[in-house]
């Protein structure tokens, strides 16, 4: 093809310009054999960067466990799908918007939670449900204030007005987020099993349809933005962040609800990540089919837009599809009824060929498949972290009493209530949110009932740093863990890996060893990974946040009204450990925020033991037995009893540790697979000589009542004054109160290290 | 009972809302979209819920107020109709002159989303009836601009009048700075037209009609209303 006019001269700066590195650059000279076009040159460094190819971490994907009986879809599609009975599925799956939350973070929020929806209702679901993962700067650094805010308002911005509760997530600070925070948007939806739709084109000279919003000039080189590490003059970068318009997608869901329902659709692809370029040509690699698009005919914004500009867009609320064409006209009126744009760009060819026309000119003519297929894969050196040593409670010196640490730990940035973040979401929309913000895991109702969803996404990045094996099977078995504890059966997990960048072996070796403990837990928890999303070169100025592959989980409850609580119910009942006390510290937060060092190897997680003591609790949560149930995790045992008497306003007492660890260990040490479970005291005995029988680690440390938090031979802790810790921390530091920097004791979290 | 539940684009809780109107009377909403220009035959209550009609573009409620659907509503209510507008609708009822006052962002600029409680300040209308005059109801708000306004002379009137029917209070039913978490007027939380026959609220009673949402106190409004149209 002859050169198109008016287009700029390939030279190895632009070429650079566009992320490709030299030999990525001889890749597609062989592969077409000419000087690609400027349009060309566009396309390929929309398919070819990190986000769009997962070209550093695709072969150790290939490793994860994606399968099951109730899996419908694995990984590759625009979400996972799962079959929860009764001709009903699931639809679900997790995604970053990092970068573009750090320079703007209103809108990059927003779109955040924007993209994964429309991943979720492509496929014919209408959501319901949002999640996310927060991980932001230490609360001192200068803009973690102006980022939480914002980003907590674009996440609700959007979410509330489309009309989805956002019931679950996770909010956390810590240094190595300063230049470079996540937000990991979370979305659920509920579809007929039967009724799926997929972007595989098929058929020749169908039509392309084009819906939705007009297409603009932000966005532009978005996907390489999200490959690219930050520095200092990332600022400079605000205009390839998209715009979200929740409105629009609102309108969008329901129109093209509506066109499924008709049966009108063929095929169905979002324009996420590099726009129309991505969604094109995976709708027609996907199908074996060639694609001829008209840029002509593509609802613009402004006008004077190139091909190129067109094809690299990132203009939000877009959809691509393959409409039957006996139904086009039907289609198109209900498009027109929702006041959305409807225009044929393009048809299908059996040439397997990429051709892209505007203006008369032919811009582009490339090979379809090899645009996706031949993108570049690598196996990047790769180096183990190296294992860090075991610290035993005996030797490290508790500067503070039991009761102290308590009230201490449980106003820190890590521990306090998140309620000022949650209650900026709409949660209870729907109508269907059976628990909320708050708990183990979210219930929400499966339409009328009576099965409900327990969602939930976890991760301990500060496990994942110090040994990334045992931090990647914590942060399943802990999402595993969070499902188990209100009752519901873990189906299945989307995976958000958020890492630094990988041409740095140390990080390489962490994404490595994460995805290692990720597989195993899964393989063995039968808790397969359905669908996911890679974030890499998350550093800004050479330093890499710690790595944080988010795990979103999903667990089905048959009857959502047999879901288990963490509010103790009544005065006077049994309160039971269940699994092995051992009091690790290393890594806990009881080690960072209380005795100021962030070190250690993080407990171990026993995986056979999770599966054993998580079905046993399941178990007493459908016999009726359990009366409340709450995970042991992030601050350990007696952090995790008081959550349970804030929220339900009845102590406890509790017996002393027992002597074979020391007490701050026992009461801080962040030992995994256990469950704190309280029973009507008259079957305490019951329950406890059956968990022996089980091999079950069971022990009963207490009894529910009074007013305080009460461990034998240390002061009790009233519960007013655990709220009040618990609730003020995150107010207190977003209102710039000056009682929020009290907890500070980490040289480390305040950067000085 | 037989409501209509208009539907504006943006809209997002019409399904809540037929949903607590379906397990109130039994009946099906009709949902009634925002072009048509005429009421379904024999509707006796029209519901404006909540949502965000045309995005809260330009102002809250704004644009919906002055489509074609509003004009239908505007008749039934001058012939006496009942009329309930929640949270958006409320807004929707402000701008389209139904109701007197603005509804303006939160005093702590923030979108709130929990659970509040209300004070019924009277019994004697169709819709508290379902409750008792002094009672406390809890039921959740989801907005960002709840914050009711209106000039001197419209909150004496209202006051006046009886017209406030809702008003934000503690949970032992004091009305005090403390529990006004948007920052409204008088603590108001809801109410009538001068006739009666409108109500506009910003908490979402229908929220909070089934046990699995925590909470049944909303259905008070629902069963009195369906009691008074089942009288009529």
């Amino acid at each position: 093809m002859t050169a198109p006019k008016n287009e700029p001269q390939i030279t190895p700066e632009l070429v650079a310009a566009h992320g490709l590195k030299p030999d990525e650059y001889e890749r597609i000279l062989k592969l077409i054999g000419r000087v690609p076009t400027f349009t060309e040159l566009g396309i390929f460094s929309a398919m070819w960067n990190e986000h769009c190819s997962y070209k550093s971490s695709r072969i150790h994907l290939r490793g994860l466990p994606t399968k099951a009986p109730w899996v419908i879809q694995g990984p590759g599609e625009n979400a996972g799908v799962i079959d929860i009975g009764d001709g009903q599925a699931v639809v679900f799956k997790m995604e970053s918007h990092n970068h573009p939350s750090y320079i703007e973070p209103y809108q990059g929020a927003t779109t955040g939670v924007g993209g994964i929806l429309r991943d979720v209702f492509t496929m014919g679901a209408r959501p319901i449900a949002c999640l996310n993962a927060l991980s932001f700067g230490a609360p001192e650094h200068p803009k973690t204030r102006h980022l939480v805010s914002g980003v907590v308002a674009g996440v609700g911005g959007y979410g509330n007005s489309f009309g989805v509760p956002t019931v679950g997530g996770q909010v956390r600070f810590h240094t190595r987020y300063d230049g470079n925070i996540l937000v990991n948007a979370m979305a659920v939806g509920l579809a007929d099993s039967d009724k799926i739709f997929y972007a595989a084109a098929s058929g020749v000279n169908m039509p392309i349809v084009y819906l939705g919003s007009k297409t603009g000039r932000d966005g532009i080189h978005g996907a390489s933005m999200a490959s690219a590490e930050f520095d200092d003059a990332s600022e400079e970068k605000r205009p390839t962040v998209q715009v979200g318009d929740p409105f629009a997608e609102k309108l969008l869901l329901e129109a093209c609800l509506e066109i499924m329902a008709a049966d009108c659709v063929v095929a169905i692809q979002d324009m996420g990540a590099a726009g129309l370029t991505c969604s094109a040509v995976e709708m027609g690699a996907k199908g074996d089919l060639g694609v001829d698009l008209h840029l002509d005919a593509v609802p613009t914004r402004e006008t004077g837009m190139s091909a190129y500009e067109m094809m690299l867009s990132e203009s939000q609320e877009r959809m691509l599809m393959v409409l039957k064409p006996e139904k086009e006209q039907e289609a198109e009126a209900i498009f027109r009824k929702w006041g959305l744009d409807f225009a044929i760009v393009g048809y299908t060819t059996p040439t397997k060929r990429f051709v892209v026309k505007h203006g008369g000119d032919v811009m582009a003519d490339l090979p379809i498949k090899e645009l996706g297929d031949e993108a570049p894969v690598y196996d990047r050196p790769h180096v183990a972290s190296s294992a860090q040593a075991v610290i035993r409670g005996q030797d490290v010196k508790p500067p503070l009493g039991i009761a102290e640490a308590l009230v201490k730990l449980i106003g820190t940035p890590e521990l306090c209530s998140k309620r000022w973040v949650w209650e900026q979401y709409d949660h209870v929309i729907l109508g269907n949110t059976v628990q909320r913000p708050g708990g183990d895991a979210a219930v929400v109702r499966v339409q009328d009932g009576p099965k409900g969803l327990a969602l939930t996404v976890d991760v301990t990045p500060r496990y994942c740093e110090a040994d990334p094996f045992e931090g990647g099977k914590q942060a399943v078995a802990e999402a595993w863990r969070n499902i188990t504890a209100v009752g519901g059966r873990p189906l299945a997990i989307t995976d958000n890996l958020n890492f630094g960048n990988p041409e740095r072996p140390e990080i390489m070796g962490q994404f490595v060893g994460c995805l290692k403990g990720i597989s195993e837990a899964c393989r063995t928890l039968d808790f397969p990974v359905v669908s996911g999303n890679v974030s890499l070169y998350n550093e800004t100025n050479g330093r890499g946040i710690l790595p944080t592959p988010s795990i979103g989980g999903v667990g089905l409850l048959d009857d959502f009204t047999k879901s288990a609580t963490l509010a103790f119910k009544a005065a006077g009942e049994a309160i039971l450990l269940i699994g092995d006390a051992q009091g690790w510290l290393g890594q806990s937060v009881y080690l960072r925020d209380v005795c100021g060092r962030e070190q250690g190897a993080p407990p171990p997680v026993d995986l056979a033991a999770e599966k054993r003591n998580g079905d046993v609790v399941r178990g007493m949560i459908h016999a009726g037995t359990a009366t409340a149930v709450h995970d042991i995790s992030d601050g350990g045992l007696l952090i995790a009893l008081a959550e349970m008497a804030i929220s339900s306003g009845i102590g406890a007492q509790l017996l002393a540790a027992p002597s074979s660890i020391v007490p701050h260990a026992y009461w801080f040490g962040e030992d995994q697979a256990r469950y704190i479970v309280t029973v009507p005291a008259a079957e305490a005995g019951l329950v406890l000589a059956k968990m022996k029988g089980a091999g079950v680690p069971c022990a009963r440390i207490g009894t529910t009542g009074g007013d305080a938090i009460a461990v034998a031979g240390e002061t009790p802790v009233a519960i007013e004054n655990l709220t009040r810790a618990f609730e003020h921390w995150l107010p207190n530091y977003m209102g710039g109160t000056a009682a929020w920097s009290d907890w500070i004791t980490s040289p480390r979290l305040r950067g000085e290290a | 009972m037989k409501s209509a539940v208009l539907v504006f684009p943006g809209i997002n809780r019409e399904r809540d809302m037929a949903r607590a109107l379906k397990l109130a009377s039994g009946n099906d909403a009709a949902m009634v979209w925002h072009a048509d220009t005429a009421l379904p035959a024999g509707t006796d209550l029209v519901v404006v819920p909540g949502g965000f009609s045309y995005g809260d573009y330009l102002r809250c409620g704004a644009i919906a107020a002055r489509a074609p659907v509003m004009d239908a509503v505007r008749d039934f209510a001058a012939k006496g109709g009942l009329v309930l507008g929640v949270c958006n609708g409320f807004q929707i009822l402000c701008e389209s002159g139904l109701l007197p006052g603005v509804l303006m962002r939160n005093a702590q600029l923030k979108f709130v989303c929990r659970d509040v409680h209300m004070k019924i300040e009277r019994s004697d209308t169709p819709f508290t009836r379902g409750y008792n005059a002094g009672q406390v109801i809890r039921v959740p708000v989801a907005h960002g601009e709840g914050n009711y306004e209106a000039d001197e002379e419209t909150l004496k009137r209202l006051e006046g009048e009886g017209r406030v029917l809702y008003r934000y209070c503690s949970p032992e039913g004091v009305v005090d700075e403390a529990s006004n978490f948007n920052g409204a007027a008088n603590s108001i939380a809801g109410i009538v037209n001068e006739r009666g026959n409108v109500l506009g609220m910003m908490p979402h009673p229908e929220n909070h009609v089934e046990e699995i949402m925590g909470c049944t106190d909303g259905r008070g409004l629902f069963a009195g209303l369906a009691q008074h149209l089942k009288a009529a």
